[in-house]
């Protein structure tokens, strides 16, 4: 009788694992699986697969690593090179930017994913160890400024870089929603951002407080973005910085706002056209660094990197991310064929996508 | 009369017991009396026992059975909730294809042969390597100084993030000696991750060989290493073979190591010797779980389905051959 009662106790604990679980599953689906189901692989394939394999006369091997930022974008463009060329092996890891370039400048890599430009540290490593290279901008990332959904707290649902400063600099005395503007509610202000070891980060800090890496320390990091996204969403009195890639695909969860430059400045919202024009004062670019001297003597890095440029538009969509304009893309394959492009030069190509904008 | 004796002895926990073990040596003096008093006692000293009795077997039995209850509730929601965000993603696609942008297309075959490569590897490492401590440890070390420190090191060890055992490897073995980014670097770094999981069991395992087993053996002319291999050894198997498949599900699902030393994610081919670069599972999965699209995150349960299962599996044939080891050496 006792063996029976335990048996039933445990086959009533399964049952409640599995009405918990249903119900957690399905009450976080209702929240999600209604959002527009882009399955963002489903959409159509890259151009390039359509191309008639061409000659596979190219072989070798091409080791990229970096920001796990730019992998998404490096994996299509991968993916698809590797379609037309079998023969060349193509590796991509996510060490992180950081990690990253230690590889790439004592020459173990072949390309690096960046999200942001080489620093004066790497450019000095890369020298010690005759590592030369090129920066070329792929793609733009814009950052959010999200607050929950039901947030209709800033006028026109826009808020000015200078709040923003207010907000996350070192020692803000702003604790409350009312210690920003005193019509606003008295509730605590809970800020979400990314962690201090994410290049979103070292942006934020830089573009809106004003100095690379100080920030209020009293705030929710996570270097998951998801994190962030469900955060915001639960949270009635928050507001965060997150990816835009990230805070689009949860736009039914939470609430994007407008930046203006100033206050009461022209109001933008986040969206691939305001961000390309620059007009969007949270966008970074991305990059790729790629070996120089390997680029000159090694036909297959030479055919990828041109290979990148000329696919990184519908790949960069189809990732979340937004191009560069089609001008900047042109203009760039241009330099590479002409061969006019010197190394360890960070503007050769950030200059003409500086001037597209 | 020995019988009252007995139970205080089996219930003498907390306060309760020690009240009813006076009472036992009450009991004894009054054995030397009067039957008719010895009698009446002994039957106060029963209803005693019987009421605290109840409550601590009862007590216990409910406490035992909340414990597995609480783990089994725990276990099947994370299970549930698994299934339910993955099942749909479930596909052929997810152990036979390479890594792909495209959510219907992508898979892990790179990274499903490479945890199976690296797994592998560092359970070959791992086992003969760490019986052989435990055994040297307990057999010949004997509780001297230093195999008192080394026992206590072991220990320590398991506490180390497991980050660290990739630093060590990547700076030592990637590139100190050379061996690259690759599988044999992995699986070393795991090997030393659950090393002290199978020295540990090993060592406790070896203690409970009882020691009339080696004086018999002794007796009967046998030198020290046949006691060790012929005596000891064939009664240790059995648990530290558990410990191996704990040792085994621990290696499968550590990323952090693996993200250090390989960091890869995007490898179209196989990996054929143990000098390629590699991805694993719990990686590939890692990376789906923090993107952006909702089909990712759901193709990464599908993955942690995938993992489970194949892990299932392999824990079926540990514990199959286990038992068939068991058998052997029973008969």
């Amino acid at each position: 009788m006792n063996r029976n009662i335990a048996i039933a106790a445990i086959i009533a604990a399964v049952a409640v694992g599995v009405v918990v679980g249903v119900i957690g599953t399905v009450g976080i689906g209702t929240n999600t699986k209604t959002a527009p189901t882009t399955p963002a692989g489903t959409s159509a394939p890259t151009a390039p697969a359509q191309v008639p394999t061409q000659t596979p006369r190219l072989s070798g091997s091409i080791v990229i690593d970096g920001s796990s930022t730019v992998y998404p974008i490096t994996e299509v463009i991968a993916e698809e090179f590797s379609k037309k060329y079998p023969d060349v092996k193509v590796t991509v890891g996510i060490s992180g930017t950081g990690g990253g370039f230690k590889r790439f400048t004592i020459g173990e890599t072949d390309i690096n994913d960046s999200s942001r430009p080489i620093t004066d540290k790497e450019r000095a490593a890369a020298k010690e160890n005759n590592v030369r290279w090129v920066e070329i901008p792929v793609a733009l990332e814009g950052l959010s400024i999200v607050v929950h959904k039901d947030n209709n707290l800033f006028p026109n649902d826009c808020v000015s870089i200078e709040e923003l400063r207010e907000i996350w600099k070192p020692d803000s005395t702003i604790k409350k929603w009312s210690d920003l503007n005193p019509a606003y509610p008295a509730q605590e202000m809970r800020l979400y951002g990314a962690g201090p070891d994410s290049g979103t980060f070292d942006y934020f800090t830089e573009h809106v407080v004003g100095k690379a890496r100080a920030s209020r320390t009293d705030y929710i990091p996570s270097e998951d973005d998801n994190v962030l996204v469900q955060g915001v969403s639960t949270d009635r009195y928050s507001l965060g910085y997150i990816p835009l890639a990230y805070a689009e695909h949860a736009q039914d969860r939470l609430k994007i706002l407008k930046v203006s430059k100033e206050k009461n400045g022209e109001c933008v919202f986040p969206e691939s056209k305001s961000v390309i024009q620059g007009k969007y004062p949270l966008s970074r670019p991305l990059f790729i660094h790629i070996n120089y001297d390997k680029m000159q003597s090694r036909q297959e890095l030479k055919e990828f990197v041109l290979f990148y440029l000329s696919n990184a538009k519908s790949a960069v969509e189809k990732v979340g991310y937004i191009p560069l304009s089609d001008t900047y893309y042109k203009d760039a394959i241009r330099l590479i064929n002409e061969g006019r492009y010197t190394p360890d030069d960070d503007t050769t190509f950030v200059s003409i996508y500086k001037e597209g904008l | 009369m020995n019988v009252g004796k007995k139970d205080n002895g089996n219930s003498g926990s907390g306060s309760g017991g020690s009240r009813i073990s006076s009472k036992g040596r009450d009991v004894r003096m009054m054995e030397l009396e009067g039957s008719v008093e010895k009698d009446r006692i002994k039957e106060r000293g029963r209803v005693g026992k019987s009421r605290y009795a109840n409550i601590s077997e009862y007590g216990l039995q409910t406490y035992l059975l909340i414990a597995v209850c609480v783990s089994v509730m725990v276990l099947t929601v994370l299970l549930v909730n698994v299934v339910l965000n993955g099942v749909e993603r479930l596909s052929p696609n997810l152990l036979f294809n390479y890594a792909s942008s495209n959510v219907d297309e992508a898979g892990m075959r790179a990274a499903i042969l490479g945890s199976l490569y690296t797994v592998a590897l560092a359970i070959a490492i791992a086992l003969p390597l760490g019986i052989a401590t435990g055994l040297y440890l307990n057999e010949y070390g004997g509780g001297n100084l230093v195999s008192r420190m080394v026992y206590a090191t072991l220990t320590n060890l398991a506490g180390v993030p497991s980050v660290i055992f990739g630093l060590v490897a990547l700076s030592f073995l990637s590139y100190t000696l050379g061996l690259g980014r690759s599988i044999i670097v992995g699986s070393i770094a795991l090997a030393f991750l659950v090393l002290p999981l199978i020295t540990v069991t090993t060592i406790e395992s070896t203690r409970m060989v009882p020691s009339t087993h080696r004086l018999a053996a002794y007796a009967l002319g046998a030198r020290k290493y046949q006691v060790v291999f012929k005596v000891v050894l064939p009664q240790i198997i059995p648990t530290v073979l558990t410990s191996s498949i704990l040792a085994l599900s621990r290696a499968m699902g550590e990323a952090a190591p693996i993200l250090v030393i390989s960091g890869l994610i995007f490898v179209r081919r196989d990996p054929l010797s143990i000098f390629d670069e590699f991805t694993v599972m719990p990686l590939q999965i890692y990376n789906w779980v923090s993107r952006p699209q909702q089909a990712f995150i759901e193709l990464s349960a599908a993955g942690i389905i995938v993992l489970l299962l194949i892990l299932l599996t392999l824990n079926v044939i540990a514990i199959y051959l286990r038992n068939r080891i068991q058998r052997r050496v029973v008969e």
